[in-house]
Protein backbone atom coordinates (compact mmCIF):
# COMPACT_ATOMS: atom_id res chain seq x y z
CA UNK A 1 0.00 0.00 0.00
CA UNK A 2 1.32 3.52 -0.72
CA UNK A 3 2.22 5.26 2.75
CA UNK A 4 -0.11 7.93 2.32
CA UNK A 5 -2.74 4.79 3.13
CA UNK A 6 -1.02 4.75 6.26
CA UNK A 7 -1.33 8.42 6.88
CA UNK A 8 -5.30 8.19 6.42
CA UNK A 9 -5.59 5.19 8.32
CA UNK A 10 -8.11 6.45 11.52
CA UNK A 11 -6.10 4.82 14.02
CA UNK A 12 -4.19 1.13 14.73
CA UNK A 13 -5.44 1.61 18.14
CA UNK A 14 -7.15 -1.63 19.29
CA UNK A 15 -7.85 -0.58 22.64
CA UNK A 16 -11.54 0.60 23.62
CA UNK A 17 -11.01 4.30 22.85
CA UNK A 18 -14.48 5.14 22.40
CA UNK A 19 -15.36 4.53 25.88
CA UNK A 20 -14.32 7.38 27.41
CA UNK A 21 -15.58 9.89 24.96
CA UNK A 22 -18.90 7.84 25.51
CA UNK A 23 -19.06 7.90 28.82
CA UNK A 24 -18.53 11.83 28.64
CA UNK A 25 -21.24 12.41 26.21
CA UNK A 26 -23.99 10.77 28.43
CA UNK A 27 -22.43 11.89 31.37
CA UNK A 28 -21.87 15.98 30.08
CA UNK A 29 -25.40 15.33 27.57
CA UNK A 30 -27.53 14.03 30.67
CA UNK A 31 -26.41 16.96 33.25
CA UNK A 32 -27.52 19.94 30.31
CA UNK A 33 -30.71 18.12 29.40
CA UNK A 34 -31.53 17.96 33.06
CA UNK A 35 -30.48 21.74 34.61
CA UNK A 36 -32.11 22.83 31.30
CA UNK A 37 -35.25 21.72 31.95
CA UNK A 38 -34.86 22.30 36.02
CA UNK A 39 -33.85 25.57 35.05
CA UNK A 40 -36.93 26.11 32.90
CA UNK A 41 -39.84 24.86 35.32
CA UNK A 42 -39.32 27.84 37.89
CA UNK A 43 -41.49 25.64 40.05
CA UNK A 44 -40.10 23.80 43.04
CA UNK A 45 -36.77 25.10 43.59
CA UNK A 46 -36.93 25.53 47.37
CA UNK A 47 -38.14 24.13 50.53
CA UNK A 48 -38.60 25.95 53.40
CA UNK A 49 -35.26 26.75 54.00
CA UNK A 50 -33.77 24.99 51.43
CA UNK A 51 -32.87 26.34 48.10
CA UNK A 52 -31.94 24.88 44.36
CA UNK A 53 -28.55 26.07 43.60
CA UNK A 54 -29.75 26.54 40.22
CA UNK A 55 -31.98 29.38 41.70
CA UNK A 56 -29.79 30.94 43.76
CA UNK A 57 -29.72 34.05 43.82
CA UNK A 58 -33.14 34.25 43.13
CA UNK A 59 -33.60 37.20 41.15
CA UNK A 60 -37.44 37.91 40.53
CA UNK A 61 -37.85 41.26 39.11
CA UNK A 62 -41.53 41.77 38.05
CA UNK A 63 -40.79 42.73 34.31
CA UNK A 64 -38.94 39.28 33.75
CA UNK A 65 -42.17 37.08 32.54
CA UNK A 66 -39.83 33.34 32.50
CA UNK A 67 -37.67 31.26 34.77
CA UNK A 68 -35.74 33.01 37.60
CA UNK A 69 -33.14 30.74 36.91
CA UNK A 70 -32.58 32.30 33.21
CA UNK A 71 -31.32 35.63 34.88
CA UNK A 72 -28.44 34.00 36.82
CA UNK A 73 -27.52 30.83 35.31
CA UNK A 74 -25.31 32.23 32.72
CA UNK A 75 -22.94 32.47 34.78
CA UNK A 76 -21.97 29.44 36.40
CA UNK A 77 -22.91 27.83 33.18
CA UNK A 78 -20.22 30.58 31.49
CA UNK A 79 -17.68 28.96 34.00
CA UNK A 80 -17.79 25.64 33.18
CA UNK A 81 -18.11 25.75 29.80
CA UNK A 82 -15.18 27.74 29.34
CA UNK A 83 -13.08 25.95 31.84
CA UNK A 84 -9.94 24.25 30.56
CA UNK A 85 -11.01 20.48 31.88
CA UNK A 86 -14.54 20.54 30.39
CA UNK A 87 -12.93 22.03 26.84
CA UNK A 88 -11.11 19.12 26.79
CA UNK A 89 -13.84 16.99 27.44
CA UNK A 90 -16.34 18.21 25.00
CA UNK A 91 -13.45 19.39 22.48
CA UNK A 92 -13.10 15.44 22.47
CA UNK A 93 -16.18 13.72 23.27
CA UNK A 94 -18.62 16.20 21.02
CA UNK A 95 -16.71 17.49 18.52
CA UNK A 96 -13.89 14.93 17.91
CA UNK A 97 -11.18 16.97 17.56
CA UNK A 98 -9.75 14.30 17.99
CA UNK A 99 -11.99 11.97 19.76
CA UNK A 100 -8.71 10.17 21.25
CA UNK A 101 -5.20 10.39 21.26
CA UNK A 102 -3.71 9.18 17.97
CA UNK A 103 -7.30 8.75 16.69
CA UNK A 104 -8.36 10.98 13.50
CA UNK A 105 -9.87 13.91 14.27
CA UNK A 106 -13.37 14.12 12.81
CA UNK A 107 -13.07 17.33 10.84
CA UNK A 108 -10.97 18.12 7.56
CA UNK A 109 -9.86 22.13 8.29
CA UNK A 110 -8.68 23.04 11.90
CA UNK A 111 -8.05 26.43 13.38
CA UNK A 112 -8.23 25.40 17.16
CA UNK A 113 -8.84 28.35 19.46
CA UNK A 114 -7.49 31.28 16.95
CA UNK A 115 -10.34 32.95 16.25
CA UNK A 116 -14.04 33.52 16.86
CA UNK A 117 -15.79 32.22 18.33
CA UNK A 118 -13.08 29.98 20.33
CA UNK A 119 -11.37 33.15 20.92
CA UNK A 120 -13.80 33.82 23.67
CA UNK A 121 -12.73 30.98 25.71
CA UNK A 122 -9.88 33.61 26.49
CA UNK A 123 -12.21 35.18 29.08
CA UNK A 124 -12.43 32.29 31.40
CA UNK A 125 -10.95 34.28 34.49
CA UNK A 126 -13.73 36.69 33.87
CA UNK A 127 -16.12 33.70 35.03
CA UNK A 128 -14.03 32.77 37.70
CA UNK A 129 -14.44 35.91 39.21
CA UNK A 130 -18.08 36.07 38.35
CA UNK A 131 -18.58 32.14 39.94
CA UNK A 132 -16.31 33.04 43.34
CA UNK A 133 -19.48 36.02 43.55
CA UNK A 134 -21.90 33.34 42.99
CA UNK A 135 -19.96 31.15 45.65
CA UNK A 136 -20.75 33.55 48.24
CA UNK A 137 -24.41 33.11 47.86
CA UNK A 138 -24.31 29.75 47.68
CA UNK A 139 -22.34 29.38 50.93
CA UNK A 140 -25.16 31.50 52.81
CA UNK A 141 -27.92 29.19 51.16
CA UNK A 142 -25.84 26.16 52.80
CA UNK A 143 -25.41 28.27 56.35
CA UNK A 144 -29.34 29.34 56.10
CA UNK A 145 -30.25 25.38 55.20
CA UNK A 146 -29.00 24.98 59.33
CA UNK A 147 -31.78 27.49 60.36
CA UNK A 148 -35.27 26.24 60.94
CA UNK A 149 -37.43 28.33 62.19
CA UNK A 150 -35.63 30.64 63.72
CA UNK A 151 -33.46 27.51 65.62
CA UNK A 152 -30.51 25.46 64.65
CA UNK A 153 -31.20 22.02 63.20
CA UNK A 154 -29.51 19.20 60.30
CA UNK A 155 -31.97 18.02 58.03
CA UNK A 156 -30.85 15.89 55.24
CA UNK A 157 -30.82 18.58 53.16
CA UNK A 158 -28.49 20.98 55.28
CA UNK A 159 -25.72 18.34 54.67
CA UNK A 160 -26.35 17.91 50.92
CA UNK A 161 -26.29 21.55 50.48
CA UNK A 162 -22.93 22.46 52.43
CA UNK A 163 -21.12 19.23 51.13
CA UNK A 164 -22.52 20.75 47.37
CA UNK A 165 -21.16 24.42 48.21
CA UNK A 166 -18.05 22.52 49.41
CA UNK A 167 -17.15 20.61 46.27
CA UNK A 168 -18.43 23.86 44.25
CA UNK A 169 -15.59 25.74 46.26
CA UNK A 170 -12.59 23.26 45.76
CA UNK A 171 -13.98 23.21 41.75
CA UNK A 172 -13.65 27.18 41.12
CA UNK A 173 -9.96 27.01 43.79
CA UNK A 174 -8.75 24.77 41.70
CA UNK A 175 -9.12 26.90 38.43
CA UNK A 176 -6.25 26.94 36.23
CA UNK A 177 -7.20 31.12 36.28
CA UNK A 178 -7.01 31.22 39.95
CA UNK A 179 -3.72 28.99 40.01
CA UNK A 180 -2.29 31.74 37.37
CA UNK A 181 -4.35 35.09 39.46
CA UNK A 182 -2.83 32.98 42.63
CA UNK A 183 0.80 33.01 41.35
CA UNK A 184 1.40 31.39 38.46
CA UNK A 185 2.03 34.54 36.31
CA UNK A 186 5.31 35.20 38.55
CA UNK A 187 8.49 34.32 37.60
CA UNK A 188 10.06 34.81 40.81
CA UNK A 189 8.78 33.48 43.70
CA UNK A 190 11.23 34.38 46.43
CA UNK A 191 9.91 37.64 46.21
CA UNK A 192 6.47 36.94 46.70
CA UNK A 193 6.51 34.21 49.46
CA UNK A 194 2.75 34.64 50.35
CA UNK A 195 1.63 34.18 46.68
CA UNK A 196 4.01 31.67 46.34
CA UNK A 197 2.07 30.02 49.43
CA UNK A 198 -1.01 29.98 47.62
CA UNK A 199 -0.28 29.24 44.23
CA UNK A 200 1.33 25.80 46.05
CA UNK A 201 -1.46 25.35 47.57
CA UNK A 202 -3.81 25.86 44.47
CA UNK A 203 -1.59 23.74 42.22
CA UNK A 204 -2.08 21.05 45.01
CA UNK A 205 -5.97 20.55 43.87
CA UNK A 206 -5.26 22.13 40.66
CA UNK A 207 -3.99 18.41 39.91
CA UNK A 208 -7.69 16.97 40.72
CA UNK A 209 -9.30 19.66 38.84
CA UNK A 210 -11.34 17.16 36.62
CA UNK A 211 -12.41 15.56 39.83
CA UNK A 212 -13.46 18.26 41.42
CA UNK A 213 -15.77 19.43 38.24
CA UNK A 214 -17.28 16.03 37.99
CA UNK A 215 -17.71 15.69 41.51
CA UNK A 216 -19.24 19.16 41.63
CA UNK A 217 -21.44 19.16 38.62
CA UNK A 218 -23.14 15.78 40.24
CA UNK A 219 -23.58 17.41 43.51
CA UNK A 220 -25.07 20.65 41.97
CA UNK A 221 -28.21 18.42 40.07
CA UNK A 222 -28.54 15.98 43.20
CA UNK A 223 -29.30 19.18 45.04
CA UNK A 224 -31.50 20.88 43.27
CA UNK A 225 -33.13 16.58 42.85
CA UNK A 226 -33.50 16.65 46.64
CA UNK A 227 -34.67 20.02 47.35
CA UNK A 228 -37.13 19.33 44.06
CA UNK A 229 -38.93 16.06 45.87
CA UNK A 230 -39.33 17.62 48.92
CA UNK A 231 -40.93 20.76 47.31
CA UNK A 232 -43.16 18.25 45.41
CA UNK A 233 -43.98 16.79 48.23
CA UNK A 234 -42.55 12.88 46.54
CA UNK A 235 -39.95 12.18 49.67
CA UNK A 236 -39.87 13.65 53.30
CA UNK A 237 -36.54 15.63 54.44
CA UNK A 238 -34.92 13.57 57.00
CA UNK A 239 -34.24 16.05 60.36
CA UNK A 240 -31.01 14.71 62.54
CA UNK A 241 -31.18 17.78 64.97
CA UNK B 1 6.39 -18.37 25.81
CA UNK B 2 4.58 -18.36 22.66
CA UNK B 3 5.61 -16.55 19.73
CA UNK B 4 5.20 -13.19 19.65
CA UNK B 5 3.37 -12.00 16.36
CA UNK B 6 4.81 -8.88 15.05
CA UNK B 7 3.04 -6.65 12.07
CA UNK B 8 5.84 -4.03 11.54
CA UNK B 9 5.55 -1.41 9.01
CA UNK B 10 8.00 -2.04 6.16
CA UNK B 11 8.77 0.68 3.03
CA UNK B 12 9.05 4.10 2.22
CA UNK B 13 7.65 7.13 1.39
CA UNK B 14 6.98 5.61 -1.90
CA UNK B 15 4.78 2.95 -0.48
CA UNK B 16 5.45 -0.33 1.75
CA UNK B 17 2.62 -2.69 3.69
CA UNK B 18 2.71 -4.46 7.24
CA UNK B 19 4.95 -7.55 7.71
CA UNK B 20 4.18 -10.40 9.38
CA UNK B 21 7.42 -11.68 11.65
CA UNK B 22 6.85 -14.55 14.32
CA UNK B 23 9.83 -14.11 16.98
CA UNK B 24 10.88 -16.72 19.95
CA UNK B 25 10.67 -13.63 22.83
CA UNK B 26 11.56 -14.25 26.59
CA UNK B 27 11.20 -13.04 30.25
CA UNK B 28 11.07 -9.25 29.87
CA UNK B 29 11.44 -8.38 26.61
CA UNK B 30 10.65 -5.06 25.33
CA UNK B 31 9.38 -4.09 22.04
CA UNK B 32 12.60 -2.81 20.91
CA UNK B 33 14.10 -6.35 21.95
CA UNK B 34 11.41 -8.17 19.58
CA UNK B 35 12.69 -5.34 16.68
CA UNK B 36 16.18 -5.84 16.64
CA UNK B 37 15.32 -9.72 16.84
CA UNK B 38 13.79 -9.37 13.53
CA UNK B 39 16.48 -7.20 12.11
CA UNK B 40 19.03 -9.58 13.86
CA UNK B 41 17.17 -13.07 12.28
CA UNK B 42 14.74 -12.41 9.75
CA UNK B 43 14.89 -8.70 8.23
CA UNK B 44 19.14 -7.33 8.40
CA UNK B 45 17.51 -4.37 6.33
CA UNK B 46 14.65 -3.41 8.38
CA UNK B 47 15.10 0.47 9.39
CA UNK B 48 15.12 1.07 13.25
CA UNK B 49 16.39 4.59 15.34
CA UNK B 50 17.19 3.94 18.64
CA UNK B 51 20.45 4.58 20.73
CA UNK B 52 19.95 4.27 24.33
CA UNK B 53 17.40 1.63 25.23
CA UNK B 54 16.80 3.27 28.34
CA UNK B 55 14.53 5.64 28.18
CA UNK B 56 16.66 8.28 27.58
CA UNK B 57 17.54 9.28 24.24
CA UNK B 58 14.33 9.74 22.93
CA UNK B 59 15.57 8.25 19.69
CA UNK B 60 13.29 5.10 19.19
CA UNK B 61 9.85 6.52 19.25
CA UNK B 62 6.99 4.92 17.08
CA UNK B 63 3.64 3.94 17.32
CA UNK B 64 3.13 0.36 19.27
CA UNK B 65 -0.73 -0.93 18.70
CA UNK B 66 -1.57 2.85 17.22
CA UNK B 67 -0.14 4.08 20.59
CA UNK B 68 3.01 6.36 20.57
CA UNK B 69 5.37 5.35 22.88
CA UNK B 70 8.97 4.76 23.33
CA UNK B 71 9.92 1.31 22.00
CA UNK B 72 12.54 0.57 24.57
CA UNK B 73 9.83 1.20 27.57
CA UNK B 74 7.34 -0.61 26.10
CA UNK B 75 7.13 -4.03 27.97
CA UNK B 76 6.05 -6.64 25.76
CA UNK B 77 3.98 -8.40 28.55
CA UNK B 78 1.70 -5.32 28.51
CA UNK B 79 -0.09 -7.08 25.56
CA UNK B 80 -2.20 -10.01 25.33
CA UNK B 81 0.36 -13.08 24.21
CA UNK B 82 -0.47 -14.50 21.27
CA UNK B 83 -2.33 -11.54 19.72
CA UNK B 84 -0.61 -9.88 16.67
CA UNK B 85 1.13 -6.41 17.74
CA UNK B 86 1.46 -3.47 15.21
CA UNK B 87 4.56 -1.62 14.57
CA UNK B 88 4.34 1.15 12.67
CA UNK B 89 6.55 4.72 12.24
CA UNK B 90 4.96 7.66 13.82
CA UNK B 91 2.74 8.97 11.30
CA UNK B 92 2.99 12.93 11.41
CA UNK B 93 6.46 12.97 10.17
CA UNK B 94 7.54 12.01 6.38
CA UNK B 95 8.73 8.79 6.57
CA UNK B 96 12.26 7.61 5.86
CA UNK B 97 12.19 4.01 5.65
CA UNK B 98 10.58 1.15 7.83
CA UNK B 99 10.33 2.60 11.30
CA UNK B 100 12.38 5.89 10.73
CA UNK B 101 10.81 9.11 10.23
CA UNK B 102 12.37 12.66 9.32
CA UNK B 103 12.20 14.68 12.54
CA UNK B 104 13.68 18.31 10.79
CA UNK B 105 10.83 19.78 11.68
CA UNK B 106 11.17 20.10 15.35
CA UNK B 107 14.67 21.35 14.84
CA UNK B 108 13.42 23.61 12.49
CA UNK B 109 10.90 25.18 15.12
CA UNK B 110 13.62 24.67 18.00
CA UNK B 111 15.46 27.34 15.84
CA UNK B 112 13.15 30.18 16.18
CA UNK B 113 12.52 30.41 20.00
CA UNK B 114 13.72 33.02 21.35
CA UNK B 115 16.61 32.31 23.44
CA UNK B 116 17.39 32.94 27.16
CA UNK B 117 18.25 36.62 27.77
CA UNK B 118 19.32 36.66 31.68
CA UNK B 119 19.30 40.26 33.45
CA UNK B 120 21.96 41.79 34.62
CA UNK B 121 24.79 39.79 36.95
CA UNK B 122 25.44 40.54 40.15
CA UNK B 123 28.73 42.55 41.52
CA UNK B 124 30.36 39.53 41.87
CA UNK B 125 29.10 38.25 38.42
CA UNK B 126 27.10 35.41 39.37
CA UNK B 127 23.27 34.77 39.16
CA UNK B 128 21.33 33.97 42.47
CA UNK B 129 18.51 32.13 42.56
CA UNK B 130 16.23 30.71 45.34
CA UNK B 131 15.53 27.22 44.90
CA UNK B 132 11.53 27.81 45.06
CA UNK B 133 12.73 29.83 41.44
CA UNK B 134 13.61 27.30 39.63
CA UNK B 135 11.49 24.16 41.00
CA UNK B 136 8.72 24.87 38.76
CA UNK B 137 11.08 24.81 35.48
CA UNK B 138 12.26 21.11 36.48
CA UNK B 139 9.87 19.41 34.99
CA UNK B 140 10.41 20.99 31.89
CA UNK B 141 14.04 20.17 31.54
CA UNK B 142 12.84 16.56 31.64
CA UNK B 143 12.25 16.20 28.20
CA UNK B 144 14.50 13.85 26.21
CA UNK B 145 13.28 15.53 22.68
CA UNK B 146 11.39 11.98 21.86
CA UNK B 147 8.94 14.35 20.02
CA UNK B 148 6.31 12.00 20.81
CA UNK B 149 4.02 14.83 22.03
CA UNK B 150 4.91 16.46 18.98
CA UNK B 151 3.85 13.59 17.11
CA UNK B 152 0.62 12.70 18.71
CA UNK B 153 -0.82 16.35 18.89
CA UNK B 154 -3.40 16.40 16.47
CA UNK B 155 -3.20 20.12 15.49
CA UNK B 156 -0.45 18.94 13.04
CA UNK B 157 -1.01 14.92 13.03
CA UNK B 158 -4.08 15.28 11.07
CA UNK B 159 -3.57 18.57 9.58
CA UNK B 160 -0.15 19.13 8.69
CA UNK B 161 -1.39 22.51 7.09
CA UNK B 162 -0.63 24.01 10.45
CA UNK B 163 2.85 23.16 10.62
CA UNK B 164 4.42 26.52 9.76
CA UNK B 165 1.96 28.40 12.36
CA UNK B 166 2.13 25.68 15.08
CA UNK B 167 5.53 24.92 17.47
CA UNK B 168 4.17 22.12 18.83
CA UNK B 169 3.37 20.74 23.02
CA UNK B 170 7.41 20.20 23.09
CA UNK B 171 8.15 23.66 22.42
CA UNK B 172 5.78 24.93 24.44
CA UNK B 173 7.36 23.02 27.18
CA UNK B 174 10.95 24.68 26.19
CA UNK B 175 9.14 28.20 26.19
CA UNK B 176 7.43 27.59 29.56
CA UNK B 177 10.85 26.79 30.55
CA UNK B 178 12.01 30.68 29.32
CA UNK B 179 9.11 32.30 30.14
CA UNK B 180 8.95 31.35 33.71
CA UNK B 181 12.45 31.56 34.21
CA UNK B 182 13.69 33.78 37.66
CA UNK B 183 16.66 35.58 35.33
CA UNK B 184 15.10 35.74 32.13
CA UNK B 185 13.73 39.09 31.07
CA UNK B 186 12.68 38.24 27.36
CA UNK B 187 8.85 38.47 26.99
CA UNK B 188 7.68 35.64 24.55
CA UNK B 189 3.82 36.57 24.74
CA UNK B 190 4.16 38.15 21.44
CA UNK B 191 5.97 34.85 19.80
CA UNK B 192 3.47 32.31 21.36
CA UNK B 193 0.62 34.04 20.02
CA UNK B 194 1.66 35.07 16.54
CA UNK B 195 4.46 32.37 15.38
CA UNK B 196 4.14 29.41 17.87
CA UNK B 197 0.53 29.37 17.03
CA UNK B 198 -0.37 28.36 21.16
CA UNK B 199 -4.37 29.06 20.51
CA UNK B 200 -4.14 26.79 17.83
CA UNK B 201 -4.06 24.04 21.03
CA UNK B 202 -7.44 23.68 22.16
CA UNK B 203 -5.57 21.86 25.78
CA UNK B 204 -7.44 17.96 24.66
CA UNK B 205 -3.96 16.51 26.45
CA UNK B 206 -2.70 13.97 24.19
CA UNK B 207 0.85 15.36 24.34
CA UNK B 208 0.66 14.91 28.49
CA UNK B 209 -0.68 11.36 27.86
CA UNK B 210 1.97 10.26 26.04
CA UNK B 211 4.81 12.05 27.09
CA UNK B 212 7.56 9.39 28.45
CA UNK B 213 9.04 11.86 30.56
CA UNK B 214 5.44 12.23 32.79
CA UNK B 215 5.82 16.28 31.80
CA UNK B 216 2.49 17.75 32.78
CA UNK B 217 2.66 19.34 29.76
CA UNK B 218 -1.01 20.98 29.05
CA UNK B 219 -1.60 21.65 32.91
CA UNK B 220 1.85 23.22 34.31
CA UNK B 221 3.54 24.38 30.34
CA UNK B 222 0.81 25.14 28.03
CA UNK B 223 -2.11 26.53 30.17
CA UNK B 224 0.30 28.71 32.12
CA UNK B 225 0.93 30.17 29.06
CA UNK B 226 -2.40 30.50 27.31
CA UNK B 227 -2.89 32.72 30.77
CA UNK B 228 -0.46 34.81 30.18
CA UNK B 229 -1.42 35.65 27.14
CA UNK B 230 -4.74 36.26 28.20
CA UNK B 231 -2.96 38.50 30.37
CA UNK B 232 -1.03 39.92 27.45
CA UNK B 233 -3.59 40.56 25.23
CA UNK B 234 -7.03 39.46 26.12
CA UNK B 235 -7.28 40.86 29.39
CA UNK B 236 -8.78 44.61 29.84
CA UNK B 237 -7.95 44.95 33.81
CA UNK B 238 -4.49 43.24 33.40
CA UNK B 239 -3.97 45.62 30.56
CA UNK B 240 -5.24 48.96 32.42
CA UNK B 241 -3.11 48.12 35.68
CA UNK B 242 -0.08 47.78 33.15
CA UNK B 243 -0.91 51.40 32.01
CA UNK B 244 -1.05 52.58 35.56
CA UNK B 245 1.73 51.22 36.73
CA UNK B 246 3.30 51.46 33.91
CA UNK B 247 5.45 47.82 33.54
S1 LIG C 1 -2.95 19.55 24.46
FE1 LIG C 1 -2.56 20.98 22.80
S2 LIG C 1 -0.42 20.73 22.27
FE2 LIG C 1 -1.02 18.96 23.52
S3 LIG C 1 -1.58 17.41 21.99
FE3 LIG C 1 -3.45 18.49 22.56
S4 LIG C 1 -3.69 20.14 21.08
FE4 LIG C 1 -1.57 19.40 20.92
S1 LIG D 1 7.80 16.82 26.24
FE1 LIG D 1 7.75 14.62 26.68
S2 LIG D 1 6.83 13.74 24.83
FE2 LIG D 1 7.47 15.79 24.29
S3 LIG D 1 9.49 15.55 23.41
FE3 LIG D 1 9.77 15.98 25.59
S4 LIG D 1 9.86 13.99 26.59
FE4 LIG D 1 9.05 13.66 24.53
S1 LIG E 1 -12.81 26.19 36.17
FE1 LIG E 1 -11.76 24.64 35.13
S2 LIG E 1 -9.99 25.70 34.56
FE2 LIG E 1 -11.08 27.29 35.50
S1 LIG F 1 16.53 3.91 22.65
FE1 LIG F 1 16.86 5.75 23.77
S2 LIG F 1 14.84 6.23 24.35
FE2 LIG F 1 14.57 4.31 23.44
Amino acid sequence: MPASELAATATLRKDTWWLEPLLIVLGLGGFVVYTTWAALQGAHYEYQNYLSPFYSPTLTPSWWPWSPAILILWGPAGFRLTCYYYRKAYYRSFWWSPPACAVRDAHGAYTGETGFPLILQNIHRYFFYVATAFLIFLWYDAIYAFIFDGRFGIGLGSIIMVVNVALLSMYSFSCHSCRHLCGGCLDKFSSSPLRYRLWRMVTTQNESHMLWAWLSLVSVALTDVYIRLLSMGIIRDARFF
Amino acid sequence: MPDAIMRVWRGDATGGAFKEYRVPTDEGMVVLDVIHKIQATQANDLAVRWNCKAGKCGSCSAEVNGRPRLMCMTRMNLFPAGEPITVAPMKTFPLIRDLVTDVAFNFGVAKTVPAFKPGRSEADGTFRMMQQDIDRGQEFHKCIECFLCQNVCHVIRDHPENMPAFAGPRFFVRLAALEMHPMDTDSRAEYLRLKAGLAFCNITKCCTEVCPEHIHITDNAIIPLKERVVSEYYDPVAWLLRKLVGK
